[in-house]
């Protein structure tokens, strides 16, 4: 059993509406210096599978082909 | 001429499609569901509105991925005309029929409301019963309309001249890149819009500027021109 976590975040230059608003929301409670927020997602995977190559090869299969919209998005796959 | 419209579990938008084809050809569409993976013949496919699987992950991402889309896209591969609306849009730029993505709309609200339109070529299957520059009104009511491609993509879209629907008189209630309300295929004959021509095709909606859209696609003689 492989476990992952997979983590998808914005492009640079693409805006991200709902991350300027928790910015915002941070800074109106008084959370003095935050610059910026960038808001993503985490998966959480676990895969049937021993061989650590094949595992990640399946799990970045599996961001380019739904998990992740590449247009926009950006994936990082981290094996525990 | 001959529609079809594909069903998924969560579309809300359906029937209003449904009952706009059948009012304008005069011929109940086909009605196909997400497991089918086989269309019949058909002049138009039009994936409607709504919220697919619950908008889960992205909109229109688990849609996309169903059999009935790789349907879809081989028909579309062989010159079919194919129209999504609203979640229909964001359903082909998940399939890759269309270049570029939706995303959640710049005031991070639900906007319901009329806007202008302003068709930006008659040169396409879909606005060929339109006038180049022809502003009209549609209704949008959407989350996540928010238009945005890489320079690159835009450029050619711009360039080509795919950009066939743009928000006019600062109607744009989305944020989108350019006031882009609506794109076409490198071929023509995909269409993906946000808004919603099919609530607004007679005088009981408001009016019928939506009209001449299902005209121009089912290849219908103009019988019944829009009210002015």
């Amino acid at each position: 059993m492989i476990k992952a976590r997979i983590t998808v975040t914005l492009k640079n230059g693409v805006l991200d509406p709902q991350g300027k608003a928790i910015e915002h929301a941070l800074t109106a409670m008084e959370f003095g210096g935050v610059g910026s927020v960038r808001q993503g997602k985490v998966f959480d995977v676990e895969l049937a599978e021993s061989d650590r190559a094949k595992a990640e090869a399946d799990l970045k299969a599996m961001c380019d082909k739904l998990l992740a919209n590449t247009v926009i998005e950006n994936y990082q796959v981290e094996i525990a | 001429m001959k529609s079809a419209v594909v069903l998924l579990p969560g579309l809300n938008r359906d029937r209003d499609m449904i009952a706009a084809l059948t009012k304008i050809s005069g011929k109940a569409p086909v009605t196909v569901w997400e497991t089918d993976t086989e269309i019949p013949d058909v002049d138009l496919i039009v994936i409607p509105g709504g919220f697919s699987y619950g908008d889960y992950l992205r909109c229109g991402a688990i849609a996309a991925r169903m059999p009935v889309m790789r349907a879809v896209a081989e028909k579309a591969a062989k010159g079919v005309q194919v129209m999504g609306v609203c979640n229909g849009f964001q359903i082909l730029l998940e399939t890759g029929l269309l270049p570029g993505a939706l995303m959640r709309n710049q005031s991070l609200k639900f906007v319901c409301r009329e806007v202008k339109l302003r068709v930006e070529t008659a040169n396409t299957s879909f606005t060929r019963q339109y006038q180049p520059g022809q502003v009209i009104r549609t209704p949008v009511a959407h989350h996540d309309g928010n238009y945005f491609a890489d320079p690159d993509t835009l450029a050619r879209l711009e360039g080509e001249g795919q950009v066939v629907f743009r928000y006019a008189e600062g109607t744009n209630p989305n944020g989108s890149i350019n006031d882009i309300a609506g794109i076409v295929s490198a071929k023509g004959n995909v269409l993906g819009l946000m808004p919603h021509p099919e609530n607004l095709i007679e005088d009981a909606h408001g009016g019928s500027d939506g009209r001449a859209l299902f005209v121009g696609a089912l290849g219908l003689p103009d019988t019944q021109p829009a009210h002015a």
